[in-house]
């Protein structure tokens, strides 16, 4: 039983996580319907410029600076990329960001090399114990700032100025622009967004209990694709639950991998692909995506 | 009539190559064919009907594993089936087909990236397969890969075979066969594209309820062109492993997928050349890059500490070639190609005496 609340906590925690990336993911789809295939390359950006200037400003200015950078590059990639491709498809663009992704991935991996890296947090590898249950402290702060900034997020999303720009551009871009909304900053702003929270992902998935940053940082945070997918590509909620689907998933297939020897080694990380055919199969749109209706 | 002189003399061109260029032109060479075919495939799904997949490689996979699986004789550690080499190739691609047509409740009714995302589940849920089913894969060190052997004739080192004082190892015999197969899988997605599938393809690409109102059963075209492609992507398997003669679990993951993306981006989507020039880029630059290492700036030798290694250097450079065709070319290489080759189209006005119309002018607009 205590297994089971641990790895239940876990999983909601590395969730929270996840639920930060797909919510980048979906803000950027939402503003400017590219699914942006970059994604896991500005989380890298973000990780890797933090554990490596931790040593040198201290791990807040470090962190404040990396997911600054992070919504810099984010905010390049909309303004020298995706406004300037004039392209008749979508899945165009979608291709083109897989371009950047391959750019900025490799030259990061190649700076890593097969170095792991730390990211300098206060919380190192302590650890809380809650009547019997054992919780790693990172964990606990992963979930409050997850939530903390998702909470923000969906307030400035619903009473900003900004987030009604937002919202209007979504429903109806050209509407929104003879409205006077300025489609252009925008899509730039929800791009920052996305890049500066998935800088905060970057971290919480680099802390203890894995190791550090490494090269295959990248590839863990694929897993958030599923999460924004199974929830529906346009849906902020379908973001969130999707994103704690996955985690929980997650968690709970390496948790019990040895009662499921019969599935392979490993099979933790390929639960939450499986998860989201299943949701797919039942649910092309999504749990929470609009489904697309046309009138001829 | 030039059309068909242009295409003879590529095709004596590359019939030639064996006898003069070493084997790692020739690996390098089959390498980008086998490209070559899985992208085409790739373009008739993503490029002409704009269903964006990030599964390739698993089809690649399937086919390499398949094709050693059906060929290879049983032993204690590995189950084969020890089947003619041939009928191996053959039922290896419709093994793909199958895996592909599996895929199809999901493949038919998601459209663009979000059949993009869950194609990924086909890469980690295919790789989780043959790192685990060892008795059939091999698991992480891979299995070898039989020499094919087509009616008697061997596509290996032995028996011995020289041709013109060359001798003729498993490499050149291989070239032949896969320029063969290269020019059938044109044909036959050529011929695909310019009849009615193509027109289907392209329209539900262009517009999706206007291909419905039309009478094109859009769910089932898709399903279709996705297995079409993965069948593509199984034959590319199969060449790839014959030339490895080794397949390896870790080759069939994300970062081939990419590659294959980055091909038809950059040779021009939608199209059959489009995908043969992206793949020829794709897949010679990081060898140019490693051949030619010590002349370029900047590019490393393999193995050297500091600077960027070729396969690195190749990486981003056609990372950034993706990004440049999308912005500055539309119609990618190919279409540069044609653009060059159509300029300046001179209309020669006739002096006197003056047409009556511009109808008589049409026969000299090409």
């Amino acid at each position: 039983m205590t297994t089971f609340v641990e790895l239940l906590v876990n999983g909601i925690s590395i969730g929270a996580v996840y639920a930060l990336i797909a919510l980048g993911f979906v803000i950027i789809f939402k503003a400017t319907e590219v699914v942006n295939f970059a994604h896991a390359s500005l989380l890298l950006a973000g990780g890797y410029l933090v554990a490596r200037l931790w040593p040198l400003v201290g791990f807040w200015a470090a962190l404040l600076i990396g997911v600054a950078a992070a919504a810099l590059v984010a905010a390049a990639i909309e303004f020298l990329v995706i406004r300037r491709a004039n392209v008749a498809s979508h899945s165009v663009l979608a291709i083109v960001t897989i371009g950047v992704d391959i750019v900025i991935t490799t030259e990061l991996t190649r700076q890593i090399g097969t170095d792991v890296l730390a990211m300098g947090d206060p919380w190192g590898s302590q650890v809380v114990q809650f009547g019997g249950v054992t919780l790693a402290e990172t964990r606990i702060v992963a979930l409050v700032t997850a939530a903390a900034l998702i909470t923000a997020f969906l307030l400035a999303f619903k009473y900003t100025g900004w987030g009604v720009a937002m919202r209007a551009a979504a429903e109806d871009a050209e509407t929104a622009a003879l409205m006077g909304v300025r489609l252009g900053r925008v899509s730039m702003s929800a791009w920052a967004v996305a890049g500066g929270l998935a800088a905060v992902a970057a971290l919480f998935l680099c802390v203890f209990p894995t190791p550090g940053l490494d090269r295959s940082t990248s590839l863990v945070a694929l897993k958030a694709f599923p999460a924004a997918i199974l929830g529906g590509l346009d849906s902020t909620t379908g973001a969130l639950v999707g994103g704690l689907i996955i985690g929980v998933t997650e968690s709970m297939m390496s948790g019990y991998q040895n009662d499921m020897a019969f599935l392979g080694r490993g099979i933790g990380d390929v639960a939450p692909f499986l998860v989201m055919l299943v949701i797919l199969l039942i649910r092309p749109a999504g749990l929470f995506g609009t489904k697309e209706l046309a009138r001829v | 009539m030039y059309r068909y002189l242009a295409w003879t003399g590529v095709a004596a061109v590359l019939c030639l190559v064996p006898f003069y260029l070493d084997g790692f032109w020739l690996q390098t060479g089959l390498f980008a064919m086998s490209a070559a075919i899985g992208a085409i495939g790739i373009n008739l799904l993503t490029g002409a009907t704009g269903q964006l997949s990030m599964g390739h490689a698993f089809f690649l996979a399937v086919g390499a594993y398949s094709y050693v699986f059906f060929s290879a004789e049983p032993t204690a550690r590995l189950s084969g089936l020890g089947l003619p080499t041939g009928v191996a190739a053959v039922l290896a691609v419709v093994v793909a087909g199958v895996a592909g047509g599996l895929f199809s409740p999901i493949a038919g009714r998601l459209k663009g990236a979000y059949l993009g995302i869950a194609t990924f589940a086909l890469i980690f849920g295919g790789q989780h397969v043959l790192f685990n089913a060892e008795h059939l894969t091999g698991g992480f060190n891979g299995r070898a890969v039989p020499e094919l052997n087509l009616f008697g004739f061997s596509f290996g080192d032995t028996p011995e075979l020289i041709v013109l004082q060359v001798p003729f190892g498993t490499l050149e015999r291989l070239w032949f066969l896969g320029l063969v197969l290269v020019a059938l899988s044109m044909v036959f997605a050529q011929g695909v594209l310019k009849g009615r599938p193509g027109r289907a393809m392209n329209t539900i690409r262009d517009h999706e309820i206007a291909a419905g109102v039309m009478g094109v059963p859009v769910a089932r075209y898709r399903a279709g062109v996705f297995v079409l492609s993965s069948m593509y992507g199984g034959l590319a398997g199969v060449l790839l492993a014959l030339v490895f003669q080794r397949t390896v679990p870790e080759y069939f993951g994300v970062l081939l997928s990419l590659d294959y993306l980055a091909m038809i981006v950059i040779g021009g989507l939608g199209s059959v050349g489009g995908a043969v020039v992206g793949a020829l880029f794709v897949s010679l630059l990081p060898q140019l890059l490693t051949k030619y290492s010590d002349s370029i700036p900047l590019v490393a030798a393999p193995g050297t500490p500091g600077g960027v290694s070729p396969a690195e250097a190749a990486r981003i450079l056609y990372g950034a070639a993706v990004v440049t065709v999308v912005l500055f070319l539309p119609g990618g290489l190919l279409g540069l190609i044609k653009k060059i080759r159509l300029r300046p189209p001179r209309l020669r006005l006739p002096l006197s005496p003056p047409s009556p119309s511009p109808e008589t002018r049409s026969p000299h607009v090409p």
